[in-house]
């Protein structure tokens, strides 16, 4: 690992671990967190990427692999390395897969040394949000009540990240049930930020963008719900995306609100989000709600530019959005239009309703999906006198304060006399929302949006506070009631000096086109001298980048 | 059945029925004076597919327990659902065989806790069912509404181990979720049944309904059919419904009666005494035969339904839906009017109520097909239906070893005479037994020489030139028998059979003297 590797943050008081860092980290410290039995490499060189980051990016993982340069375990051993010296303090992993990673990774090599086509992600080290079922591997979603559970099965988009020879390095730390915007939620504890251990990683899949952004692993599959993917990929300074509902399978993810749940990809670059993108996406016989055509090729529009394209900046979440934050989106606007784009602005009124409907829509849902946590079958269970005792016991046990409210809003809203209310009422909200999309992608082929109204939060700043909490989704929930793709991409930083995310939001099935968007975003960002550094590139004091001209 | 077992029923569907049958809807005049009950009855019916509505489990009654399951009908977390199109189909043909209009329809979670449901929540249909409106015609002519027929899924089932076998009380309970996920269809009638028989009658009828269309088994037995009753009663006269009861726990036609009218009872008792009945879910308990309340209105669960996010709305095609009707048989309603037009019914003539009866049952036991089939064939229709709805329905389980072909050559050679009634009999039941030709079989038995006639001729030898035993024996004088009989096996030489020369003896008697063979019959 060269200078600026995986210890920098915005203080210095992870200087201790920064260049002096050993690019092959001793067995003690490996040992201590990753399995002991690990067999180490021994010295191998760490292999800095083209644009001076320090972490290689998962297309060059994909590529060195595949012709032989690098060995997958070799990959895979540096990767645990930077996992067994860091988590510990930040907590990104549940579960490190150490163990079957490598026999992964040997397997990956194996299939290269036979001249066999190894995959697209060959040798690329892979995270997961632990609401993704792994085979035998415990996938808690982050609560007491599945503690200890191991799924008799894959989720879909697991066995096809293996397929594609990625290789599953860890079950990453999220809100409990999904349930959150910073990963506090957790019953196992919060995963700090990497760029400020003070701070949240976002939520609910903290665990999966703190992992990217920390280096150990290049690539990882988080959950977005109401923005669950986006805006910790925008606290964490690293491409996070959400696809089309129905683009890719929802079988084997643990349901939070199954009318907006996507699985989608983490990635320190727009064109590595693709590749795991294109690597999931595509319809599974397992999940009726899956969209029965071939997931679009995302991949060969990357370079395609953005002249003639029309963006709309939507006012009323640039509006909801602090001033820093709101600079960067206007910023990312002029470099648009700077690379051709027609941009303008536009006032999406309906957006203004998306956190209300939101709130009674996927707790409804949640209550029900969550119904089956009861003692009866699986995980947690407190022994009491009858069956309804122990199961009220098991939940009062097992679920955190964030479920229960959850719960408890969703089965009210659903409830005899309340439901046209509320439930109904959010229903035809959602629908008039869907519209008011329609309406905006008839004048614009993409829109353009804050991910994250502020940058990453102190810890524990809002946690006793659900409402500002729940205001931390607001620019990332239409998507969602949508159904829309939408992604985040870092552009430059806010005046605390950590990232900013701008979003790209396409109408359904237009990945193509919010790639194409994003890339030419990453391409001229602020803090693009040093792109795909990830951690280390983001400028570490306040006020640095800001006001970067584009 | 009795002929007042008919209510007030829709009428209309009826009348054809009514005219074959000879006995028309009437009103229900009951045992209770002053007083009608009001019945309404919801049936779930498990449907016969290979495999489990929402996931690839084999979907078979009497498994080992919980060895039929996977992720998807044990709720893990992180499974979803995928619907079983032939489960569609069956409810389509549910649907089309109750004259119901086929709906596009979606899928809604209801929402309870149970520890045999894998989800604590149930997939059901709710506001847009697949099948809406229709009715169902019953054999004495009346006709009970259909209000629906749903698909949802079945739960696990659970064994309370100790007291009174219900889980409050229970030691301990055990779960078998090989039942979970299990495809039904929940049929709703309207409040149009009128008695404990009459109810009895719409669940037999709807049961040779759901067999007919292949849909179910119908094997009560096994819980693949599964009764719950909405009763109410009021004074004879009222238009406005009294309140209702919903009584569970129903599992056989004969509990289903029973409770009906421990119900009736009840609720008449209550009014009459000046009290009010409470609208609330109650247990019929076979040991006790009594129903005892389970939960109030105020207990009623709220079931929270919206619509299933897993899933996506079935909209079948035109063409999908006149695909899966055209491979569907007639109804039972048509089957009995078809059969007793066969018997000579028809054109406002009425078959005589006993007859109509056999005709009732031949149906229902699906012995219709093979006594049209032998009428078809040049048996005689009185015959072949006597023989199907007594001999043959006392073996159905056999009846797959009986062709039409051989039936209705058993039904000529007793009804030419060849064979008596009691020979008849006992080929038929060796045919049953093992397959085979009835010639064939008479002749091992020693019914011989029926085809060759060759017993038969011995035996008229002996008797011409015997005419005086003939008059004795004819007269009665059985020890003339013994006489007879050796003079025929001296005729065949010993290849005739003791008893068949008896019974050929037997059956010239009968012949001789036809009003007593028709007392040796029945
Ligand atoms: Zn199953």
């Amino acid at each position: 690992m060269p200078a600026g590797g995986a210890g920098a943050g915005n203080g210095d008081r992870e200087d201790r671990e920064d260049p002096a860092m050993s690019p092959t980290v001793t067995d003690g410290k490996l040992s201590e967190v990753a399995s002991g039995d690990l067999p180490f490499a021994g010295e191998h060189a760490s292999r800095q990427n083209a644009t001076g980051g320090p972490f290689q990016t998962a297309t060059e993982i994909a590529a060195g692999v595949s012709k032989g340069e690098f060995s997958a375990r070799e990959v895979i051993e540096e990767h645990l390395a930077r996992i067994a010296a860091r988590d510990g303090e930040l907590h990104a992993f549940n579960e490190v897969m150490s163990r079957d990673a490598l026999d992964a990774a040997d397997r990956v090599d194996r299939l290269v040394a036979s001249g066999e086509d190894p995959g697209p992600l060959a040798g690329v080290p892979v995270a997961l949000k632990d609401n993704l079922c792994t085979r035998g591997v415990p996938t808690t979603c982050s609560s007491r009540i599945l503690a200890g559970w191991r799924p008799p099965y894959d989720a879909t988009v697991v066995r096809r990240v293996r397929e594609a020879g990625g290789v599953i390095i860890g079950k990453t730390n999220m809100d409990e049930f999904a349930m959150g915007s910073s990963t506090e939620t957790s019953a196992f504890g919060p995963t700090l930020n990497p760029l400020d251990n003070n701070r949240v990683p976002g939520g609910s899949s903290g665990g999966s963008a703190a992992a990217v952004a920390a280096g150990f692993a290049s690539l990882a599959l988080g959950s977005d719900t109401g923005g669950s993917i986006r805006q910790p990929a925008a606290m964490c300074g690293v491409v996070g995306m959400k696809p089309t509902y129905g683009m890719v399978s929802r079988y084997g993810l643990i349901a939070f609100a199954s009318s907006f749940d996507q699985v989608g990809p983490f990635a320190q670059r727009a064109r590595d989000a693709a590749m795991l993108f294109e690597a999931i996406a595509g319809h599974d016989e397992a999940d009726s709600t899956s969209l029965d055509r071939p997931a679009p090729s995302v991949s060969s529009l990357l370079g395609a530019g953005v002249s003639k394209l029309r963006v709309g900046v939507v006012s009323e979440l640039v509006d909801a959005a602090s001033a820093d934050v709101a600079s960067r989106v206007r910023e990312a606007a002029n470099l648009l239009a700077t690379a051709g784009a027609l941009v303008d602005e536009v006032s999406i009124p309906m957006c203004t309703y998306s956190l209300s409907a939101y709130y009674l829509l996927a707790p409804a849902e949640a209550s029900s999906n969550l119904a089956r946590y009861d003692g009866v079958r699986y995980g947690l269970r407190v022994e009491a006198p009858t069956a309804e005792k122990m199961t009220t016991a098991t939940r009062s046990a097992g679920f955190g304060d964030e479920v229960k409210r959850r719960i408890m809003l969703g089965s009210y809203a659903l409830s005899a006399g309340y439901y046209d209310a509320y439930y109904a009422r959010a229903q035809r909200v959602r629908t008039l929302i869907l519209d008011a999309f329609d309406t905006a992608y008839k004048r614009f082929d993409v829109l353009l949006a804050p991910t994250s109204p502020t940058t990453a939060f102190e810890i524990g700043s809002k946690i006793d506070d659900p409402l500002a909490m729940y205001l931390s989704d607001v620019c990332t929930i239409p998507s969602n009631l949508a159904g829309h793709p939408a992604m985040s991409v870092p552009f430059g930083v806010g005046d605390d000096g950590m990232p900013v995310g701008v979003q790209v939001l396409a109408p359904a099935l237009a990945e193509p086109v919010m790639f194409q968007v994003a890339v030419v975003l990453e391409d001229g960002a602020p803090t693009a001298k040093s792109r795909g550094a990830t951690a280390s590139v983001v400028p570490a004091h306040a006020g640095q980048g800001e006001g970067t001209p584009v | 059945m009795s002929a007042n077992g008919a209510g007030g029923a829709a009428d209309g569907a009826g009348g054809l029925a009514a005219a074959i049958s000879g006995r028309g809807a009437v009103g229900h005049s009951g045992g209770m004076p002053g007083w009608e009950a009001v019945i309404g009855l919801e049936v779930h019916c498990e449907l016969s597919t290979e495999t489990k509505l929402f996931c690839g489990c084999r979907n078979r009654f009497g498994d080992e327990p919980n060895t039929s399951i996977c992720p998807v009908c044990l709720g893990l977390p992180g499974s979803l659902p995928v619907l079983n199109s032939r489960a569609v189909e069956l409810a389509m043909r549910i649907g089309a065989a109750l004259h119901c209009e086929v709906r596009p329809s979606v899928f809604h979670r209801k929402n309870y806790f149970y520890p045999d449901m894998p989800k604590d929540y149930q997939i059901s249909q709710y506001d847009e069912p697949i099948n809406v409106g229709g009715y169902l015609e019953l054999p004495d002519g009346a006709s009970v509404g259909i209000v629906r027929a749903h698909l949802e899924e079945d739960t696990g089932k659970t064994t309370h181990v100790g007291e009174g076998g219900r889980i409050a009380e229970a030691e301990y309970s055990l779960v078998d979720y090989n039942r979970a996920g299990v495809p039904l269809v929940e049929i709703v009638s309207e409040p149009d049944i009128r008695s404990s028989a009459q109810a009895r009658m719409y669940v037999g009828e709807l049961r040779a309904v759901l067999i007919a269309t292949g849909a179910s088994d119908g094997r009560m037995e096994e819980g693949s059919l599964r009764v719950d009753a909405n009763i109410s009663v009021r004074r004879s006269g009222d238009q406005e419904l009294g309140t209702r009861c919903e009584v569970k726990n129903l599992n056989s036609l004969r509990s289903l009666a029973r409770a009906v009218d421990f119900e009736i009872e009840r609720q008449r008792h209550v009014l009459e005494s000046g009290g009010i009945v409470a609208q609330e879910t109650r247990h019929w308990n076979e040991a006790t035969s009594k129903t005892t309340s389970l939960r109030s209105k105020e207990e009623a669960f709220d079931y929270r339904y919206f619509q299933e996010p897993d899933l996506v709305p079935v909209i079948p095609s035109e063409q999908w839906q006149s695909d899966v009707i055209a491979g569907m048989g007639p109804m039972p309603a048509e089957r009995r009017i078809r059969l007793a037009r066969a018997l000579g019914a028809g054109d406002g003539e009425a078959l005589d109520p006993a007859l109509y009866d056999q005709v009732v049952t031949a149906v229902e036991l699906g012995l219709d097909v093979l006594v049209l089939d032998a009428i078809q064939l040049g048996a005689d229709p009185k015959t072949a239906l006597s023989r199907s709805v007594n001999e043959i329905a006392a073996n159905i389980a056999s009846v797959s070893r009986l062709s039409a072909v051989s039936f209705e050559r058993l039904v000529t050679l007793e009804r030419s005479g060849k064979l008596s009634a009691t020979q008849a009999k006992a080929v038929l039941s060796e045919m049953l037994a093992r397959g085979g030709d009835p010639v064939q079989i008479a002749q091992e038995k020693g019914f011989e020489a029926l085809e060759s006639d060759q017993l038969a001729d011995a035996v008229k030898d002996v008797i011409d030139s015997r005419p005086e035993e003939w008059k004795r024996f004819t007269a009665g004088d059985e020890k003339v028998v013994q006489f007879l009989v050796g003079q025929v096996m001296k005729a065949t030489r010993g290849k005739a059979d003791g008893k068949a020369v008896v019974a050929e003896l037997e059956r010239l008697l009968a012949i001789s003297q036809a009003p007593r063979a028709e007392v040796q019959q029945s």
